[in-house]
């Protein structure tokens, strides 16, 4: 108890200093928590995934189709529930500064797969029933102030031309992370206008989502869907949702590996600086520490002090940062929510910013306690005076 | 008071030296004597003569190359770093020439640091650094912070930080080298009453030959050796 009084009085000693310092692990925990959370963004495809979906796709590349013969034949496999199927569409609304994401499907079939995709019974049955339809989530509705009735029109780049939708539904994500800046709309659409326009691209899909009736089947439905179209044209490969989502990440691993060294270097270089004022500190104070061993205080008391306040300033830097993490990700969210389909503080960000400020802590008062508590009590007492 | 064979501090034939570089500087040589139970004793000599290292081996605050120091019956010497912690706490107080009290602690805090490593209760605290605080006639100072005293009072602080353990030894080092001359005068006036009143064991190391007179007994050093006569 006497010690703790000690370290809190020690904390407050060198205010400017002490306040610096929190400042920077504020700072750090803050910078932190948001790298953090950006790079749980990547990871939301694939926490959303089902463990029943499953994607199959041209086993030589995603940019090439599939028959939609296939669709038949992939229902018959044993351990299928439904199937689906869609197209990326890439279309462009205005200009490429608007991107979104806008996809052909099969509605009926997909929504029943897609159950996060929450969309008022009228509204569903309006999307199914007219081909021209098509759905948006809410925050893409939000983005662009639109409603159902208006008039969309898409610049189609991968299926060139002019390609107007009306907006039939509006839907929610059943779940926070769901994504709700996505357009849907009938691949049958797609389909007949090419069979018009550009007859060899008709009759392909660039996907299939099939769903499994037990997720424990998963790998067996994938293993015979693939069976089914070896040695054919198109050959496929199945794999699950979280998989396909992992194999998006992939292509983009280097951009994450940056973001989390740098999310991690901020947390060294905090620990660098609070090692530096732990150690000036420790310093200063050599000769305090010699008039405690004096009177027979134990090396162990002195560690204890020199970790307490070390500890003390990092969880302090600590909880400051964590307090500001949450106004701080809600200013991101609102400032970015047309871009970013949830900007969510986890649970275990804040674990991580708590059990980093408890490294720091310790790692930082390691040298100077291991200094203050080998420091011999004459050679402590000269420096005094 | 009798002062015939009841040595409270026992030195025999010790050496200490000090390594610079490759040299090595011999500090202390061949000092043997004895201190009386309830003696104040003066350690004198010039700069470099040895006399606050011989001070700090009698602390037990720096360890000797050779020879033997026995207190109150127990050889420091051969304590480890642990035990001889434990042994300063109970048996050496310290009186700096700097005073060394911590500044983030109030008067009483600071006597009663010592305390801390004692088994008594809070309520025993507070009354033995409440009666040290009294002793030293700071009772009206106890939560002021050293910044707060003068350098005197801060002095009379450290003395109350010393005797609260009851030690069985004072061990005071240029006491008053930081003091101007009443105030220094007011602390060996109360280093006279510590061994006169209460008995206790002071060996002090000064400069000044006029603290060195308040001393029952003067032992001079010259270049780490003990001389019979000052030069």
């Amino acid at each position: 108890m006497y010690i703790l009084k000690i370290v809190l009085r020690n904390v407050l000693r060198h205010r400017l200093r002490t306040g610096l310092t929190i400042l920077g692990i504020t700072i750090a925990i803050l910078a932190f928590g948001m790298l953090r959370t950006i790079v749980g963004l990547w990871y939301l495809g694939v926490e959303n995934s089902a463990a029943t979906r499953l994607i199959t796709r041209n086993a030589i590349s995603l940019v090439f189709s599939l028959p939609i013969s296939y669709y038949e034949r992939i229902r018959q496999v044993s351990g299928v529930k439904t199937v689906s199927y869609g197209n990326w569409f890439g279309g462009i609304y205005i200009d490429e500064k608007h991107f979104f994401a806008n996809e052909a499907i099969e509605p009926k079939s997909f929504l029943e797969l897609y159950p996060e995709f929450v969309l008022p019974d009228e509204q569903k049955s309006a999307f199914i029933l007219d081909r021209k339809g098509c759905i948006v989530g809410r925050k893409l509705a939000s983005r662009y102030g639109w409603k159902t009735g208006d008039l969309i029109t898409l610049r189609g780049t991968i299926f060139p031309g002019q390609w107007e939708f009306v907006l039939r539904g509006i839907f929610t994500g059943a779940e926070k992370n769901t994504e709700e800046r996505v357009l849907l709309f009938h691949w049958d659409y797609l389909n007949e206008t090419l069979k018009k326009t550009v007859p060899r691209r008709a009759d392909q899909v660039g996907f299939y989502v099939v769903g499994v009736t037990r997720p424990e089947l998963a790998a067996q439905v994938s293993q015979d869907v693939d069976r089914t179209f070896k040695n054919s044209l198109a050959e496929t490969l199945t794999e699950t949702e979280k998989a396909f989502h992992l194999g998006f990440i992939a292509m983009t691993e280097a951009i994450l590996v940056v973001i989390q060294i740098v999310s991690y270097l901020v947390i060294v270089i905090i620990m660098a600086v609070v090692a530096n004022t732990m150690a000036m500190t420790a310093r200063e104070r050599i000769g305090e520490y010699a008039v405690f061993k004096s009177m027979g205080f134990r090396s162990r008391h002195i560690a204890g002090m020199i970790f307490g306040e070390s500890l003390l300033i990092c969880l302090i830097g600590c909880t400051f940062g964590i307090l500001l993490t949450f106004p701080v990700g809600s200013l991101f969210g609102d400032l970015l929510g047309n871009y970013l389909p949830s900007f969510e503080i986890r649970r275990s960000t804040i674990y991580l910013d708590i059990g980093f400020a408890f490294l720091v802590g310790i790692v930082a008062g390691i040298f100077p306690a291991v200094r203050a508590s080998r420091i011999r009590i004459a050679e402590g007492l000269r420096r005094i005076g | 008071m009798s002062r015939v064979n009841n040595p409270v501090v026992n030195i025999q034939g010790v050496y200490k030296s000090y390594q610079r570089g490759s040299q090595t500087l011999s500090v202390l040589e061949d000092i043997s004597f004895e201190i009386e139970r309830g003696e104040f004793l003066a350690l004198m000599g010039p700069s470099g003569s040895g006399k606050s290292t011989l001070l700090n081996l009698i602390a037990g605050i720096d360890k000797v190359d050779r020879g033997s120091i026995v207190i109150n019956g127990v050889d420091i010497v051969s304590l480890e770093e642990s035990a001889l912690a434990g042994w300063r706490s109970a048996h050496v107080g310290f009186i700096f020439q700097f005073y060394n009290l911590i500044p983030v602690l109030t008067a009483f805090e600071n006597v009663e640091l010592p305390l801390l490593l004692t088994s008594l209760t809070r309520r025993e605290r507070r009354e033995h650094a409440e009666a040290a605080l009294s002793l030293v006639s700071l009772e009206d100072r106890v939560e002021h912070y050293p910044s707060e005293l003068s350098g005197g009072q801060q002095q009379r602080v450290a003395i109350a930080r010393a005797i609260v353990t009851d030690p069985t030894i004072l061990v005071a080092d240029e006491p008053t080298g930081d003091l101007d001359r009443v105030s220094a005068g007011e602390i060996l006036d109360l280093m006279g009453r510590l061994n006169s009143e209460f008995g206790k064991t002071i060996i002090m190391v000064t400069h000044d030959p006029r603290a060195a007179e308040r001393a029952g007994i003067i032992r001079y050093l010259e270049k780490g050796a003990m001389v019979d006569v000052h030069p």
